[in-house]
């Protein structure tokens, strides 16, 4: 592996850069306080390609790799977690359909968003089943030509604007995971209700909400692979997205150290700046050197997906190390601050409330030692 | 129309500079590049006058290998080719001038649109020296009537306003108190101020485009162009560090510094 960038990946690191910089960061407090849903900020992601970057050239998108997916998700982050989120929300509810679709279906449910803005949604957790997916019970009656879904899904990132799903639930509950079925829904057909925002601790400019499907019927055209699927589906996506959500981690963790950096400097305690302190340039130190292990883990992680190999377990370790380093690096960067850390005048305490949910979201970081212990004792 | 752009490598503003020990250059190592903001200006307004009056954006840059970053930056924000007049050593303005009149005389452009000066030298000549040696007309530190948050310029409509046919192009110029329109025949050479523009992020699509767009290769050999510099640095030297102020322990004593010290009030 070749540790140093490349032009092209340098120029997209300055195109992600210069957008957190200049047009999220800015707003990133005041979203976070109002826990508002920045769309102009979304549209002009996508005016950018910052958004949908998962998706190929041979279906209008960017054809980024991997890697050079995550040097973007950094940037992103490290703009606003909450925004960041949202925006990566639309490649993790595309990428099960590149992953499953037909030609047919990609070009009917992929290729829209790289011509038009547009959000969607990915629907896996449900209030009863979380790191359990297997227990959902979202189920999918067959009659005739669609199914009638009925269930309840929670934690859907933009769901409340969202222009299509992609949606899992089951057709026989007692298989388990071998029941669960991945299928798009467009719009928001009959019986198809969201419910109200949820008032999160962090990554609040982030939409999320619970989507409600009371006799939702949907054409089977609109499945992606067989009934059964679902679960592969949803896992080989996980995959895929874990070690962008590493990135995630990153950029949170860089922007707290940053910050910490900056005001060690010209806090001055006991005469003299608390930089000059040990114990300050040990917690420096240590955060410093934790995200760039981070880093190169993710960056590796998104490599075995360039090569076409299986990276469950190098993203696994990615995503679990980046969200904890973030939890650690943030904490300590409120500690440099002291008690204005802890203040919201001062923007750390909002990078610790970010970082705690990417320790949660897409695979907690239990259920990532789960899955390495796993793949580690098998065989 | 066909337009040409400049598209030079400088530090990153937001670097911080040192001089080297021997006094006549700066510290590279750990040095950020990227194009001259001023030309990035032009790039835009180029990019926003094709988009009316629709032709090539070509773009140019001298140096050695490393300012391929400038020009690809140029070409993944819309220039439809780029020119690399490789060349290493130093070269002053007016070796600028003469590599930049020979390309112009090779591309043929309607019109040049250049940076007013780049932030590492500042001298503000090349444009001046390529018009007069051009024999064409010139237009410096071009400006914009409407102010950077105004709808036109949320539009992207041009500062620089092209006439009828394309034979003329006209000018908004700040000067002191008011504002000063020039109007130029084609084929003519413009410089950028700050105010014309605010230039466009590269997309990702366009990043990834410009990697199959023309990237054509000159020399000052092959240009037949002496670029032996006239003018040599011969020092560099930081400004003076600042001064650590004072603190006053009240207002009646900052007012009598500032009347005896300071002579302000």
């Amino acid at each position: 592996m070749d540790f140093r960038l490349s032009d092209d990946e340098r120029a997209l690191q300055d195109t992600a850069r210069k957008f957190a910089r200049e047009v999220m960061r800015p707003k990133a407090a005041h979203c976070d306080e109002q826990s508002l849903f920045p769309r102009e900020i979304i549209q002009q992601s996508h005016e950018l390609g910052l958004l949908n970057m998962t998706i190929p050239q041979e279906l209008g998108g960017v054809g980024l790799s991997h890697l050079a997916q995550c040097i973007v998700a950094e940037e992103l982050s490290w703009g606003c977690a909450g925004m960041a989120t949202s925006m990566i929300a639309n490649d993790l509810a595309l990428l099960p359909i590149h992953i499953a679709g037909t030609k047919e279906q990609k070009e009917r449910f992929v290729r829209p968003f790289t011509e038009k803005f547009k959000l969607c949604s990915f629907g896996l957790t449900e209030p009863g089943a979380g790191s359990d997916v297997a227990g959902m019970q979202t189920v999918a009656r067959r009659d005739g030509d669609h199914y009638v879904i009925n269930g309840q899904k929670q934690w859907i990132t933009n769901g409340e604007f969202a222009d299509q799903y992609t949606l899992f639930c089951t057709t026989d509950r007692t298989k388990r995971h071998k029941g669960i079925m991945a299928i798009v829904i467009e719009g928001r057909p009959k019986g198809f209700s969201t419910g109200k925002h949820e008032n999160k601790m962090g990554q609040r400019a982030s939409n999320t909400v619970t989507l409600t499907l009371e006799d939702v019927r949907v054409p089977v055209a609109n499945r992606l692979g067989e009934e059964g699927d679902g679960f592969r589906i949803a896992m080989e996506t996980l995959d895929n997205s874990r070690p962008l959500t590493a990135m995630f981690a990153v950029g949170v963790a860089r922007a707290a150290m940053e910050h910490a950096i900056d005001y060690a400097k010209q806090r001055v305690q006991f005469g003299k700046p608390i930089a000059e302190l040990q114990a300050v340039q040990f917690m420096i130190a240590d955060m410093a050197k934790d995200i760039h292990a981070a880093r190169l883990l993710s960056w590796q992680s998104a490599q075995l997906l360039d090569d076409g190999a299986k990276n469950t377990l190098v993203s696994s370790y990615a995503k679990c190390f980046a969200a904890d380093m973030a939890m650690r690096v943030t904490t300590d960067a409120v500690q440099v601050f002291g008690g204005y850390g802890y203040s919201k005048e001062y923007p750390v305490e909002k990078l610790m409330r970010d970082a705690k949910l990417i320790q949660i979201y897409e695979g907690t970081s239990q259920v990532q030692r789960v899955v390495m212990a796993r793949e580690l004792l098998k065989g | 129309m066909k337009i040409l752009v400049t598209a030079k490598r400088v530090e990153d503003p937001e670097s911080k500079i040192k001089v080297d020990a021997a006094g006549k250059g700066i510290v590279k190592d750990g040095l950020k590049y990227k194009i001259n903001p001023f030309d990035e200006i032009a790039v835009e307004e180029a990019l926003r006058l094709a988009a009316k009056h629709p032709g090539d954006v070509v773009a140019v840059s001298i140096g050695g290998k490393e300012v391929h970053e400038q020009l690809r930056h140029a070409l993944a924000m819309g220039a439809t080719k780029a020119v690399w007049v490789n060349h290493e050593g130093p070269l002053d303005q007016m070796g600028v001038a003469r590599l930049l009149q020979k390309i112009v005389e090779k591309e043929k452009p309607d019109l040049v649109i250049l940076g007013k000066q780049s932030i590492d030298d500042d001298q503000n000549q090349v444009g001046q020296y390529l018009a007069e040696w051009l024999g064409w007309g010139q237009a410096t530190f071009a400006s914009k009537a409407d102010s950077l948050d105004s709808e036109n310029e949320k539009n992207k409509v041009p500062g620089v306003i092209v006439g009828d046919g394309a034979k003329t192009v006209d000018v908004i110029r700040e000067v002191d108190g008011g504002l000063n329109r020039l109007r130029l025949t084609l084929p003519a050479v413009v410089t950028t101020d700050l105010r014309l523009n605010q230039p466009r992020y590269a997309s990702l699509p366009g990043i990834m485009k410009a990697k199959s767009k023309p990237l054509e290769e000159q020399t000052a050999q092959g240009l037949g162009v002496d670029v032996a510099p006239k003018i040599t640095v011969t020092k560099l030297s930081m400004p003076p560090a600042r001064k650590a102020g004072i603190k006053v322990p009240d207002v009646a004593t900052l007012v009598t510094k500032l009347k005896t010290e300071a002579k302000v009030v």
